[in-house]
């Protein structure tokens, strides 16, 4: 039998098109009489349409139509359109020309005049708060459940502002744990903190370009999701269509960290516009614009307490977070960063009070590890400054405060699958070489001061209950059709591994099917919060396993014996007491079409989604089917680790850092892909690093316009800001409630490269937590220099 | 009417294949055409539709305009020579280091294999209300946005500003000062040679532009003396990350130490003022000064004397002195 595929190096199917530049994306394909559109966006953070005037525009030679807010449907606020009547943020698309070519369309832009009433704005959740203070929208300031409202506070709040302590007026949210006073009072250390994290765009290498046309009413989408199926649903939902009436093509994404889980509203622009005119419509966003409606991660303003016991122990969190929402929706980091503290420290009393704010500035979304990437870089430092002061090793006090296999965490106390949250800690220790590398803190060499760092990541690596689907056809291979999409983590391509497992097929045998509704994809998780790891191995072990009965049942009838006495390997069924009785996979595939009903997808279970009964259907009749939904077990919740372990220096007279190494070391269960997961590690930390040093937003307060809409203003790191030495490492212990025993990975890793970076710093500093990000040059060299720092304490877009 | 960016418009391209033909196009354009060499600086306003040429006269094929020859007195870079040429030019490494290594600071690699020499000296600001298109002075307006009190200027000067803000950002160019280069620029009246230092301009001088090019000028090469040759140098670029960054400050020197003094030296910073700044009194300071840490700290603390930090931009003078005491500290290593 066959080496087990899972824990092996394979270089994924699509690897040798995006190296040659085969690959296409979104903004590849052509369609036969194609126009192009571009945008029209608004010049100001807040206004209200009075009138357009297009006729100019809509004169020129080559401008063949104008799509505005009123050819979109409607949303309820806080919802987003594609166009809007009422620009809640600069940059937010207006309206879109449709023009035989792109420079026509853009020259078509110049001629139309917007009438735009301004109305009040906000860039600073504080200043929203205020008593007097304005609203991003003119429905409110925050939500509430799914409710709109205006929260205001009193002056009083915002007296210790300018001691630079975050005010803290009636929360929206909260919840508590424990007795917090008797928390604080078996306290021996008690530190409190002011802690601001910034924004930040997402800039998938890729932006949200798009194409679309209709044939015989089906709508044909080309776009980049990391969520095929899953797009394919939230687009004909939006625009209330049939999904069947809905083909959606996305066989590559050049990234989404979030920014792109399913639709995005800009899609509509192509839909809409192609359905208008009767032709398709290539909508090709620039890097301008996609840092507008490309999604941005939420900015924190937050305020701490946390107590210690003499031996590192947490007895006592006490955590407040004012979110930055953006302009639009609803976003759920601040309760995700108050869980992940919950669950990194075991505090036995904890409380969370937060608020989310509107502001005029571009819209939030999910970003890798949402909320948690922002609060283990935020707290991590105060853990080493307490370490500092009671005398204890960082790792050791980070291992007594971690979560077990019992422990539980969270507003509902809710439980864990598995957690190696030591053992990650232990063996990222050896990785590293924690125990001479620490004792390089604070040596010094000419100017520079080391500094060494650890941070500990945890985030959500799973979810559960959804549908595989896979046949093997007459050829004898196994085709294995991918609702996910390929974001970039192959995630599409390893997932497929457990059912090539069950059934003990060579990999070479195996297809993966993915990235084309009309190429018949079941239902599927989001790929996003790393759910497919997890829920997409189960997915394929139960459809494999499916598959597995009937290829023993249909050997049985026609060999002898009971189904029991088969096994399947290298494209044999076989008597296992007799491995020369045997049918080859191909003519089992034969004998399905036969038989019909069950074994070729005739006949499909009662309880897998509608999408994945359209999907079979289309399929029923070609080979053996294994169909099925995963109905295995899942009690508590999937988290997945990572601890990030740097060494930095620091220069005394620039404030320049440089990252001289790190390493992650990740608890996910099984590994299913070596390699795959190093990259995923080390990819992860370099974003992180990019938050922790250099990545910003910059808005003119005065005029609410936004200045880091460029790579080179943004600073989201580079391949040169990467230190040459990078290690990797995971516990790989099986997660029980697997049956690979995977957990996903995606997002922890940006938060331990964030946090061993933010960690180390304070370290090379001495222990001082400068209590921002990111941690630029200039706020570094204002601390060495004893010079007042270059923003206020609670400043956010600077 | 609506602005759009990042989004090329058409314009008439000219892509003449001499100096004498490219002079001639300039000065019958005039003030509607534009010069395109890398296009690291150029393409970035087109493409905002900022700035509005109607002719683009595109460099690439002016072959005169490239290479690294010798001089009776130094070398003669031409203006098109790409930066990764200057910065791995055997000739250039052995006897101009400084301009090699600031050369090698630019960017990123890519960057280096498109950008030019003159191209980096002759780039405009990076301000980025400028560059936004904001009407302000330099754009033609009669207001300053980054110098209120609510402006975001971590990133402006500190010294030489004058109804604008903005800094020099090129790398090469303090190199150049530095060096005591000269500029050669030819238009349809012939040649003339300008002093590095003179090349930059202020805005105190013209505040719509950064160097002494007017319409119809080209810039064709870059003269350096042996005056430097084999001095000890000393360049540094601090900015916020290693990938396509900007300097923050960044400084260059040339100095030549004779039994145990400094016997001459020529010091630059950029990234603090409007155009390259030469540091002559910071010079003179150290003259027949031992480089020690003493001296350094002096020169340091001369450095930003008279600085004047906008809001956000205090840092950049704890940096300058902090890399001017470098330099010195460096030529006494």
């Amino acid at each position: 039998m066959a080496e087990k595929l899972i824990g092996q190096d394979i270089a994924p199917p699509d690897l040798v098109a995006k190296i040659t530049g085969a690959a296409k994306f979104a903004e590849d394909f052509r369609a036969e009489g194609m126009l192009f559109a571009k945008l029209l966006l608004s010049p100001m953070p807040h206004g209200r349409v009075r009138s357009i005037d297009t006729s100019r525009a809509l004169a020129m030679p080559g401008v063949i139509d104008i799509l505005t807010a009123d050819d979109l449907p409607a949303a309820e606020p806080p919802g987003e359109r594609a166009l809007t009547n009422e620009p809640h943020y600069v940059g937010e698309p207006i309206l879109a020309v449709a023009a035989v070519d792109e420079t026509t369309a853009a020259d078509a832009i110049e001629q139309i005049e917007v009438d735009l009433e301004p109305l009040p704005f906000v860039l600073d959740p504080l200043e929203s708060l205020r008593p007097d203070g304005p609203n991003a929208r003119l429905g409110g300031n925050t939500i509430d459940g799914r409710e709109l409202k205006s929260v205001k506070w009193t002056e009083a709040d915002f007296a210790a502002v300018a001691e630079g302590k975050l005010p803290m007026g009636e929360p929206v949210q909260e919840w508590s744990v424990g007795d917090l006073d008797a928390g604080f009072a078996q306290a021996d250390l008690i530190l409190d903190d002011t802690i601001v994290h910034q924004s930040l765009t997402h800039h998938p290498m890729e932006p949200r370009s798009c194409m679309a046309y209709w044939q015989n009413g089906k709508l044909h989408l080309y776009g980049s999701t990391q969520s095929t199926a899953r797009a394919r649903v939230s687009l004909a939902n939006s625009l209330d269509l049939d999904p069947q009436d809905v083909v959606f093509i996305g066989q590559y994404c050049g990234g989404g960290f979030g920014s792109k889980i399913t639709m995005s509203p800009i899609m509509h622009v192509p839909a809409l516009l192609s359905r208008k005119v009767g032709r398709p419509v290539m909508l090709r966003i620039t890097r301008y614009e996609e840092h507008y409606i490309g999604r941005a991660r939420p900015g924190f303003q937050a305020w701490t307490r946390i107590g210690w016991r003499n031996d590192g122990v947490v007895t006592a969190v006490d955590l407040y977070i004012v979110q930055d929402h953006g302009a639009y929706g609803s976003s759920g980091d601040h309760m995700s960063a108050s869980a992940v503290a919950s669950l990194m420290y075991q505090p036995a009393a904890m409380r969370f009070r937060g608020i989310t704010v509107y502001t005029n500035t571009p819209p939030r979304s999910a970003q890798r590890a949402p909320g948690g990437a922002q609060i283990v870089a935020m707290l991590e430092p105060l853990m080493d400054k307490a370490a500092r002061e009671l005398g204890i090793d960082r790792v050791r006090m980070r291992r007594a405060n971690a979560p077990d296999h019992d422990s539980r965490f969270g507003p509902n106390q809710g439980g864990l699958t598995s957690a190696y949250v030591r053992e990650a800690l232990d063996v990222g220790a050896e990785v590293f070489g924690w125990a001479e590398k620490s004792r390089l803190s604070g040596d010094r060499n000419g100017t520079r001061v080391t500094g060494v760092g650890v941070g500990l990541s945890p985030y959500v690596g799973g979810s559960s209950g959804f549908d595989g689907l896979m046949v093997i056809r007459p050829d004898g291979d196994l085709y294995i059709h991918q609702g996910i999409g390929n974001l970039g983590t192959h995630s599409f391509a390893d997932t497929a591994r457990a059912a090539a497992d069950v059934l003990g097929m060579p990999w070479e045998r195996c297809s993966v099917i993915w990235g084309d509704t009309s190429d018949h994809l079941p239902w599927s998780s989001v790929q996003a919060g790393s759910q497919t790891a997890h829920a997409h191995t189960r997915a394929n072990h139960a459809a494999a396993m499916d598959a597995k009965r009937k290829l023993q049942e249909i050997a049985a009838r026609d060999l002898g014996g009971s189904p029991a006495d088969y096994e399947a390997a290298d494209g044999r069924v076989f008597l296992r007491s007799s491995p020369s009785r045997a049918m080859s996979f191909g003519r089992a595939a034969e004998r399905a079409i036969a038989l019909g009903g069950e074994y070729s997808g005739r006949e499909l279970p009662d309880d897998i989604h509608a999408v994945t009964v359209g999907a079979a259907g289309a399929l029923a009749g070609q080979g053996l089917m294994g169909v099925a939904k995963d109905n295995y077990s899942h009690e508590g919740g999937t988290w997945s680790w990572v601890v990030g372990f740097a060494r930095v220096e620091v220069d005394v007279e620039t404030g320049e850092v440089e990252i001289k190494e790190y390493a992650g070391v990740a608890d996910c269960g099984t590994v299913l892909h070596p390699r795959n997961l190093a990259s995923q590690i080390h990819g992860g930390g370099v974003q992180g690093f990019g938050q922790a040093r250099s990545q910003k937003w910059v808005f003119d307060p005065k005029w609410g316009v936004p200045f880091a809409h460029r790579l080179y203003t943004a600073r989201p790191p580079g391949i040169l800001d990467a230190p040459l030495v990078m290690d990797w490492g995971a516990v790989n212990e099986p997660d029980p409630e697997n049956p690979v025993g995977a957990k996903g990975i995606g997002e922890p890793p940006i938060g331990a490269g964030s946090a061993a970076i933010t960690s180390a710093i304070a370290d090379a500093l001495g222990g001082v937590c400068l209590c921002r990000t990111p941690l630029t040059t200039d706020v570094i060299l204002a601390e060495l220099e004893g010079r007042k720092q270059p923003y206020g304490r609670l400043d956010t877009h600077v | 009417m609506a602005v759009i960016r990042d989004m090329m418009p058409t314009f008439e391209l000219l892509q003449p294949t001499s100096v004498e033909d490219t002079v001639a196009l300039l000065q019958r354009h005039g003030e509607r055409s534009w010069v395109l060499a890398g296009g690291l600086d150029s393409l970035d306003w087109l493409k905002d539709r900022v700035k509005r040429p109607e002719t683009v006269v595109e460099l690439g094929g002016v072959l005169e305009l490239r290479g690294v020859r010798p001089t009776a007195n130094g070398l003669e870079i031409g203006a098109l020579t790409t930066l990764s040429e200057v910065a791995s030019h055997r000739e250039i490494v052995e006897r101009f280091g400084l301009l090699s290594t600031a050369a090698g600071h630019v960017a990123t690699p890519q960057i280096r294999n498109q950008g030019t020499i003159g191209g980096n000296i002759s780039q405009d600001t990076r301000c980025w209300y400028y560059r936004g298109g904001w009407p302000c002075y330099r754009a033609g307006g009669n207001t300053c946005y980054a110098a209120t009190p609510q402006s975001m200027n971590r990133e402006h000067c500190v010294f030489g500003g004058s109804r604008c803000v903005a800094v020099s950002v090129s790398d090469t160019a303090p190199a150049l000062v530095a060096l005591d280069a000269e500029m050669v620029i030819r238009n349809t009246d012939g040649e003339r040679v300008v002093a590095a230092e003179d090349y930059f301009l202020g805005p105190d001088i013209d505040i719509t532009r950064m160097t002494v090019l007017e319409h119809g000028d080209l810039l064709t090469h870059i003269r350096i003396p042996s005056t430097w040759a084999g001095a000890r140098f000393y360049f540094e670029k601090v900015r916020d990350r290693q990938s396509w960054d900007f300097a923050l400050v960044s400084v260059a020197s040339a100095i030549v130490v004779a039994g145990g003094r400094i016997e001459r030296a020529r010091i630059a910073v950029n990234g603090v003022a409007p155009k390259p700044m030469r540091l002559p009194d910071v010079e003179n300071l150290v003259q027949g000064m031992p480089p020690n840490e003493d001296t350094a700290a002096a020169a340091g603390e001369l450095a930003i004397r008279g600085a004047r930090p906008l809001r956000h931009n205090d840092y950049k003078l704890p940096l300058t002195r902090n890399l001017v005491r470098r330099a010195l500290r460096d030529a006494g290593a």
